[in-house]
C-alpha cells in the first residue's frame, strides 16, 4: 500500500537514521559482471579493517538501524566476512548480504543456515547460462545454481534469487518465478541503472519502454515479488507500485562504500554524490549533518516534469539514471514511461558522461571492453 | 500493511511488544521493526508510540488505554494495536 502522502514528505525530508543503508564491504571481486554498480574487481588498499568495520558496527546499531544491505564486490572474499555478519547479528542488526555465489560453498551454506536474522540474495542475471554469462562472465550461471543447491541442502530457508533486469531477460520472467518456486526460494527484480561499469553497457542493457510496460504489468499482478522499491519510475503506467514512490538517496537510502565513503546512493559512486567518511566524523554525523545530504532533504523542484500529471506517482524518476546518462536531474528519468527521457537524451549535445569515481575494474578485463554509445 | 484493521484485541489481556521488535524514534512517531518476519511498520503518531513503550507497565490493555488515551479515541487505537498484532508485533504476556 502506498504510505500516505504526509508521512512521503517527511521522508522526503530525512529521517534520524536510514532504512536501508548498504555497506560494500570490499571492492575485490572474483567475477567483472558489465553492469557492477561499484566497478569492482580489485581490493582497495584503504578498506576498512576488521575494527574499524567493528566499530562502524557498534554506531549502526547505536543508530538503530534494523539491518545492513552488505555487498561489494564479492563480500565473500573478505577474510573477516563470517566475523563481521556474525559481529551485527549479535548486536541486533539484521544482515541482507548479497553474493555472486562462487564462495558459497556447502560448509558456508551449513554456517549462514545456523545464523539468525541473515537473509541472503544471490545474483543471477539470466534464467539460463548464455543470457546470464554474457553479463556476468563465464560459469557464473553454474556458480550460482551451486550455491542455491548447497543452501537448499542446508535447509536455509527462502534465500532470495536477484535479479537486474535487462533487454536480454524480461521475456524470462516466468521462467525465473518458475526456478524460485523450485527452491522455495523468493524473486527479487532490480532496475538496471547506468552506474559503475553499467554507464558503458546502459545503453545497450536497459528494457525497451514495450518490455518495460510488460514488466510493470508483471509486477502488478505479483505484489509478492521484491523489488526493493526500485521501478516506481513505473508506476505512471497505472496503480502505483508498493513502497514509498520517491527517491531515496540521501533521505531514506545511502550506502557506505569499502574504504568508508558516504555515498547518497548505492547507484551514485561520484563526487558530486559524496557526503564524507565514516573515518572523520563517524556514520550518524555525516547522516544527519553532511551538506549534501541536507541539500538533498530540502524541497526540491519539479524542473522538467512539472507539467506532467503523473509527477505525484514518480517524481521525475531515479537521480541516478539521469545523471549518469548525462541528464540534468530536473530532467526526466532516462526511461520515463512517456518517453520524456528519450526525448531529453537526444537532446544531449555531445556528452561527456560522468565517470564513477572509483574504479576498481580489474585492468586486464578492462582492455576487452568497448563502450557503447553515450 | 493495512491502517484499516478490525479491532481483534482483547484488551482485558496484557499485551506487549515482541522481544523481536525494534523501535526507533522519528519525527513523525516511530518505526518500528520485526527482526523475525522483517516487516517494518510506520507508527504514525506518538500517541501510539507511548502507548507501545509503556504496554508492560499495565496490568491489561484496558489500563494502558484508560490512562493514556482520550476516550473519544480510544477505539481508534485499539484499530491500530490491533494491525500491530495482526504483523506480529505484539505478543500476549
Ligand atoms: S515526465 Fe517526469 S514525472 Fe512524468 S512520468 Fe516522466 S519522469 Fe515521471
Ligand atoms: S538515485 Fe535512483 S537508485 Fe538511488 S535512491 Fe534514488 S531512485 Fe533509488
Amino acid at each position: 500500500m502506498p504510505a500516505n502522502s504526509s508521512l512521503r514528505d517527511r521522508f522526503e525530508r530525512g529521517l534520524a537514521a536510514p532504512i536501508c543503508l548498504t555497506w560494500e564491504l570490499t571492492y575485490a571481486c572474483n567475477l567483472a559482471c558489465t553492469h557492477c554498480l561499484s566497478s569492482s574487481g580489485r581490493r582497495d588498499p584503504r578498506e576498512l579493517s576488521t575494527a574499524e568495520a567493528k566499530s562502524l558496527i557498534d554506531e549502526i546499531a547505536a543508530m538503530q538501524i534494523f539491518y545492513i544491505n552488505v555487498g561489494g564486490g564479492e563480500p565473500m572474499v573478505r577474510r573477516d566476512f563470517f566475523e563481521l555478519v556474525e559481529y551485527a547479528v549479535a548486536a541486533h542488526v539484521g544482515v541482507k548480504f548479497s553474493t555472486n555465489g562462487t564462495r558459497l560453498d556447502a560448509a558456508a551454506a551449513r554456517r549462514l543456515a545456523a545464523t539468525d536474522y541473515l537473509d541472503i540474495q544471490i545474483s543471477l542475471d539470466g534464467v539460463d547460462a548464455p543470457t546470464n554469462d554474457a553479463i556476468r562472465g563465464a560459469g557464473s550461471y553454474a556458480a550460482a545454481r551451486r550455491a542455491m543447491d548447497h543452501l537448499a541442502a542446508a535447509n536455509f530457508g527462502p534465500f532470495k534469487i536477484s535479479v537486474v533486469m535487462t533487454r536480454h531477460n524480461v521475456a524470462q520472467l516466468d521462467a525465473f518465478e518458475a526456478l524460485a518456486a523450485s527452491y522455495g526460494a523468493q524473486l527479487r527484480l532490480t532496475r538496471l541503472r547506468p552506474s559503475g561499469r553499467g554507464v558503458d553497457t546502459w545503453d545497450a542493457l536497459h528494457p525497451t519502454r514495450a518490455q518495460n510496460r510488460d514488466l510493470y504489468h508483471w509486477l502488478v499482478a505479483r505484489p509478492e515479488v521484491l523489488t526493493g522499491d526500485s521501478f516506481f519510475h513505473l508506476s505512471p503506467l497505472g496503480a502505483p507500485l508498493d513502497g514509498l514512490n520517491l527517491c531515496g538517496a540521501g533521505r531514506v537510502v545511502c550506502l557506505i562504500d569499502p574504504i568508508g565513503d558516504v555515498y547518497a546512493c548505492p547507484f551514485v559512486i561520484h563526487e558530486q554524490f559524496l557526503a564524507g567518511n565514516v573515518r572523520d566524523a563517524g556514520f550518524a554525523t555525516v547522516w544527519r549533518e553532511s551538506e549534501l545530504f541536507t541539500s538533498l532533504r530540502a524541497e526540491g523542484s519539479a524542473g522538467a516534469c512539472a507539467s506532467c500529471g503523473a509527477y505525484d506517482a514518480c517524481r521525475g524518476g531515479c537521480m541516478a539514471a539521469k545523471f549518469f546518462t548525462g541528464l540534468e536531474l530536473s530532467d526526466p528519468d532516462p526511461e520515463c514511461v512517456f518517453g520524456h527521457g528519450e526525448t531529453a537524451l537526444a537532446q544531449r549535445v555531445a556528452v561527456a558522461l560522468p565517470t564513477p569515481k572509483e574504479d576498481h575494474s580489474r585492468r586486464v578485463a578492462l582492455t576487452v571492453r568497448s563502450r557503447v554509445g553515450g | 500493511m493495512s491502517d484499516v484493521a478490525t479491532a481483534t484485541l482483547d484488551a482485558s489481556r496484557a499485551w506487549v511488544l515482541s522481544p523481536e521488535v525494534s523501535l526507533r524514534d522519528e519525527a513523525f512517531g516511530a518505526l518500528a521493526y520485526h527482526h523475525g518476519n522483517r516487516r517494518l511498520v510506520f507508527l504514525k503518531s506518538p500517541t501510539l508510540v507511548a502507548l507501545v513503550r509503556a504496554l508492560d507497565t499495565y496490568e491489561n490493555l484496558n489500563g494502558a488505554l484508560d490512562a493514556l488515551v482520550a476516550p473519544a479515541e480510544r477505539s481508534r487505537y485499539l484499530q491500530a494495536l490491533s494491525s500491530l498484532e495482526q504483523s506480529g508485533l505484539l505478543r500476549a504476556s
